[in-house]
């Protein structure tokens, strides 16, 4: 539509270049969490995760063998070898013998150290010390030199993560909250919006006009009273108050003020003839329902399964007051609140179960992105 | 864990074959105690017209009992409670209320409060529509879109731990592994602890929820803006009118209606915000809201229910201008239909 508004090629330019810089924004904080619960943990706090890619470079310090390990060579006094002897093999760039100056030679080059001593340093850390009088002592030249080790990418903090940390069994308590709390309050609430789309009865007025009120009512004016709603359950017939049961009626009934009312307006836009005809058949509401308005309302009904699969499994505050931390009830995103404060600075760990937690809804997101965008058309142009 | 897993899906049939069950068997009960087939012809049209009267109720009737316990007994509970001390026990009157008025914390909250519902709607709301504008110029636009509106699936606390790492501060001098001090440091800055700033930090938080929000914004308005007829565009271009012209005086007039809705969505999700300050500061460094601040008193020192439901009160009068105009809304356009 607006092609002819960006004529001049400056425009065009400057509208791709601001279209990149907020994608940029937009997606490389999500990158930077992926990238980092790749990464080795020692390497996440030595450099920035943008740099994971380059190889990282330390100055390190080592000691040649001492005397003991000199041979005679073409008259001079000679010891070889290698720095990082059987050690994981970096690759050095200088290298120096005072640590005031410790990258004062490139490597490759032949350091002049005083008497007539050299000291060469290749950079796969072969090292040639040559001296005219033989070496005394058992302690060695001292060198300072600049590394960089390959990046390294693990999937080890996942294996800790999953297995020690209880981010795995978090994971299933999840998936056991999420999945019968999005289904239950589907049928419930297809039910009542064929009922207050096509079915005539008194003080149905009022019962949308309440329904859209409730769409609106904060979560928080719920908690208190349910939550002593449940003690007294609890204690009345002797059984735990925090119950994945509580949980599963609890999200249903936050979710059900907007089930009906996405599934209503799209119930009541199906076309009059269909209903009426199969009416003139015969055919109870009852069948109506079963045989054409829920077949129908397919595409509804999925837009409601996403948006209420993500509300469910990205709820903090109602696991928080209907269930307990104990691991076989702690839900991910409690989990991930609790870890923020146990395992404050490890980023390895929050990284990983960030990613973890983020990794269903970003997987039935971009499955199923069509439906989850037409719900969310369907649910806010018309109301609220 | 068995176990658990079993349960669920045990729970899962019994829910939906319930579920299935009641409103099928209702049904035919319905159809036994008042036959329509097999009677009489006025007997036939008398029960018919029964079975019309009784059936509306059984299909709403489970919504309108689950509605009633989980949302409008504890919307009366909870001003009711607000009138009793800690316990839930004893009538105080107005005593939280009192408290309310004169308490730090909670003004503080509110001042926050008001901050977050100043920026991050509009915020969203703006930046939503400057994508959709640009992002409907170019041909990768649709994956660009797709990239800002991904933020939207992921959880506040997720979201959170995302920001917080970016966030990150190292002490000066060490190699800081947080993106923003890093190019802070990079252009010669000073790094700071963002998110114990005071006041500061509240913009911080709210970046957050912008991020997450934009995408919102901009996937409802860019739809109301292919709603525009193209010769009403047309026409501003023939008239000589500059891209900036075209923005402000012909797209954002037409969608003003969405404007409205997105923004009024978004202002009843600040006012709920709860997840991000709790994982973040938990408060701390004056960055308190009032729905974290409501959490607070429901479980600390064994819980102050008559307080936590004030808070509750508090962000449910805010949201009633919204809900009034909402129901007006809807009952203009369905005619009370």
């Amino acid at each position: 539509m607006a092609t002819k508004t960006g004529k001049s090629f400056v425009g065009r330019f400057g509208v791709h270049i601001a279209v990149l810089v907020f994608v940029a924004i937009w997606t490389i904080p999500t990158l930077g969490i992926l990238v980092s619960s790749l990464r080795d943990k020692d390497q996440i706090v030595a450099s920035g995760w943008w740099n994971s890619f380059a190889s990282s470079s330390q100055s390190e310090a080592g000691r040649l063998p001492g005397a003991s390990g000199q041979t005679q060579k073409d008259g001079k006094y000679v010891i070889e070898g290698n720095i990082f002897g059987d050690g994981p093999k970096r690759e050095i760039s200088a290298f120096g013998v005072k640590s005031s100056a410790p990258t004062q030679y490139k490597a490759g080059s032949v350091a002049d150290l005083n008497d007539g001593v050299t000291l060469q340093m290749n950079a796969d850390g072969g090292f040639v010390l040559s001296s005219p009088k033989a070496f005394e002592g058992d302690r060695g030249q001292r060198v300072y030199f600049a590394s960089s080790a390959p990046p390294k990418f693990t999937t080890d903090n996942y294996d800790a993560v999953l297995f020690s940390e209880g981010i795995g069994r978090s994971f299933m308590n999840s998936l056991t909250v999420t999945i019968p709390a999005t289904i239950i309050p589907i049928l419930i609430a297809a039910f009542a919006a064929y009922a207050l789309a096509w079915m005539r009865f008194p003080g149905r007025p009022l019962l949308i006009a309440v329904i859209i009120g409730l769409l609106v009512v904060p979560l928080q004016m719920s908690l208190i009273p349910l939550l002593r709603l449940y003690n007294g359950v609890g204690a009345f017939f002797g059984v735990p108050s925090k119950t994945y049961l509580g949980i599963w009626l609890a999200h249903t009934g936050f979710g059900l003020p907007f089930a009906i009312y996405l599934l209503r307006s799209y119930i009541a836009g199906l076309p009059r003839e269909i209903m009426e005809s199969a009416r003139i058949d015969g055919a109870s509401d009852f069948e109506i329902f079963v045989k054409i308005v829920l077949p129908l309302s397919f595409p509804v009904l999925a837009s409601f399964a996403i948006f209420q699969f993500l509300w469910v499994w990205n709820d903090l505050l109602v696991a928080m007051v209907f269930l307990g931390t104990a691991p076989d009830q702690i839900v991910l995103t409690a989990k991930l609140n609790a870890l923020l404060g146990s395992r404050g600075g490890k980023w390895e760990i929050l990284t990983t179960s960030a990613f973890i937690t983020i990794i269903v809804p970003l997987f039935v997101f971009f499955s199923l992105q069509r439906y989850f965008v037409r719900g969310l058309l369907a649910g806010s142009v018309k109301g609220g | 864990m068995a176990a658990q897993i079993f349960s669920a899906i045990f729970v899962i049939i019994i829910g939906v074959g319930g579920c299935v069950a009641y409103f099928w068997g209702a049904n035919k009960l319905l159809d036994l105690v008042f036959p329509s087939r097999g009677v009489s012809g006025t007997a036939a049209v008398d029960n018919l017209r029964r079975q019309g009267m009784v059936r509306p109720w059984l299909f709403v009737g489970p919504a309108m009992i689950i509605l009633t316990v989980y949302l409008i007994y504890p919307v009366i509970a909870t001003l009711w409670l607000s009138f009793y001390d800690r316990g839930g026990t004893n009538f105080v009157g107005l005593a939280n209320y009192e408290w309310a008025v004169g308490d730090h914390d909670l003004r503080n909250s509110i001042f926050n409060n008001i901050l977050w519902l100043a920026v991050v709607p509009a915020a969203c709301t703006f930046l939503g529509l400057i994508i959709a504008v640009l992002t409907d110029k170019i041909w990768w636009g649709t994956i660009a879109k797709s990239l800002i509106f991904l933020p939207l699936a992921i959880s506040f606390v997720g979201a959170s731990v995302i920001w917080k790492f970016i966030y990150e501060y190292r002490g000066e001098g060490q190699v800081q592994i947080g993106l923003l001090n890093a190019i802070i440091q990079y252009f010669g800055g000073q790094p700071q602890v963002w998110i114990s700033l005071p006041f500061w930090n509240n913009f911080f938080l709210m970046i957050i929820l912008i991020w997450i929000q934009t995408g919102f914004a901009m996937v409802i308005l860019s739809s109301a803006l292919r709603g525009i007829p193209e010769e009403t565009l047309e026409a501003a271009v023939i008239d000589g009118a500059n891209p900036f012209q075209i923005f402000w005086k012909i797209m954002v007039p037409q969608i003003w209606g969405t404007i409205a809705v997105v923004w009024t969505t978004i202002t009843i999700l600040v006012l709920k915000v709860f997840d991000i300050v709790l994982t973040m500061t938990n408060g701390q460094w004056n960055s308190q809201v009032l729905a974290n601040l409501m959490f607070d008193w429901m479980f600390r020192g064994g819980g102050d229910f008559g307080r936590g439901a004030t808070i509750a009160i508090i962000i449910m009068i805010a949201v009633i201008p919204i809900m009034v105009w909402n129901i007006r809304q809807a009952n203009k356009e369905t005619g009370g239909h």
